[in-house]
């Protein structure tokens, strides 16, 4: 199965509907990276609302793909983070820093707006 | 209740969360331990399949005085951890991860024990209490 990307004005669209396994993650980076450089998207915003956990890997790689985004110039906000893939995230040990974030889909479109505006 | 899920694959890693996610449920977990528990079981697993190529997790449920627990059990043959103090700390990889698996889930759970022995292989035994 691969995760659906949007393409909404300059911006990228994705929500995360069912349990990431290793390969869907990879592909993931994978299309996602394609799609910015077939739209030239300056914005993306990662919608994890349905996602009830976050290990390491999966981790490792959403971490990956927004520095791999910001270096072909565009900005993305992650959106929808439950409580318990919060606190989950930080007893790992895992600080997603300097990582924008919105708490919905809404916000994290407003937000990059702002972004893209400076 | 007792059961194994068998690790060679990263489908198993999945089917591994899931079946720790569904224990949990029935136990009686609330929505942030059972985050805690299927990632705990994730990173083990992971581990497994990355670095001992095979093994099996079990997932089974423990009483103690009254109290319930979930009790997860991670064990390979495989090559065993050389050096389990640097194995423990954050950002320890030898697999260009971020290292936070181990440590991570020691964190993540109420007791934790690591037995490995290199050339033998690795068990660790984790529980997370029902509070
Ligand atoms: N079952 C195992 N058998 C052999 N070595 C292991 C095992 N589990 C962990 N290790 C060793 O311990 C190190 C630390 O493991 P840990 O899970 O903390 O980090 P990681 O797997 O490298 O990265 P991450 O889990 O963050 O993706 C590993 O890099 C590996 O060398
Ligand atoms: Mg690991």
């Amino acid at each position: 199965m691969r995760i659906p990307i949007l393409k909404l004005h300059d911006c990228l669209l994705i929500s995360i509907q069912w349990e990431l396994d290793d390969q869907t993650a990879l592909q993931f980076q994978e299309d996602l990276l394609r799609k910015i450089h077939e739209t030239s998207a300056r914005g993306v915003v990662i919608d994890l609302t349905s996602i009830d956990f976050i290990d390491s890997f999966i981790a490792k790689v959403l971490g990956d793909v927004i520095s791999m985004s910001k270096l072909m110039g565009a900005k993305v906000v992650i959106t929808g983070i439950q409580p318990a893939v919060a606190i989950t995230l930080i007893e790992l040990g895992i600080r997603l820093e300097d990582v924008l974030t919105a708490l919905d889909l809404e916000k994290g479109l407003e937000k990059l707006r702002r972004e893209l505006e400076d | 209740m007792d059961s194994c899920v068998k690790i060679t694959n990263e489908w198993d890693i999945v089917a591994a969360r899931q079946l720790g996610r569904n224990v949990a449920k029935d136990l009686g977990f609330g929505t942030v331990d059972q985050a805690r528990i299927t990632t705990a079981i994730s990173e083990l697993a992971r581990n497994i399949y990355l670095y001992a190529g095979q093994g099996q997790v079990c997932i089974e449920k423990t009483e103690n005085a009254g109290k319930v627990g979930l009790i997860i059990l991670s064990e390979d043959q495989g090559p065993g951890i050389q050096d389990l103090r640097k194995a423990m700390e954050d950002g320890f990889s030898t697999s260009g991860g971020l290292g936070a698996g181990l440590p991570g889930v020691k964190r993540l759970v109420d007791e934790f024990a690591i037995d490995s022995t290199p050339g033998e292989g690795t068990l660790i035994k984790a529980i997370k209490w029902l509070r």
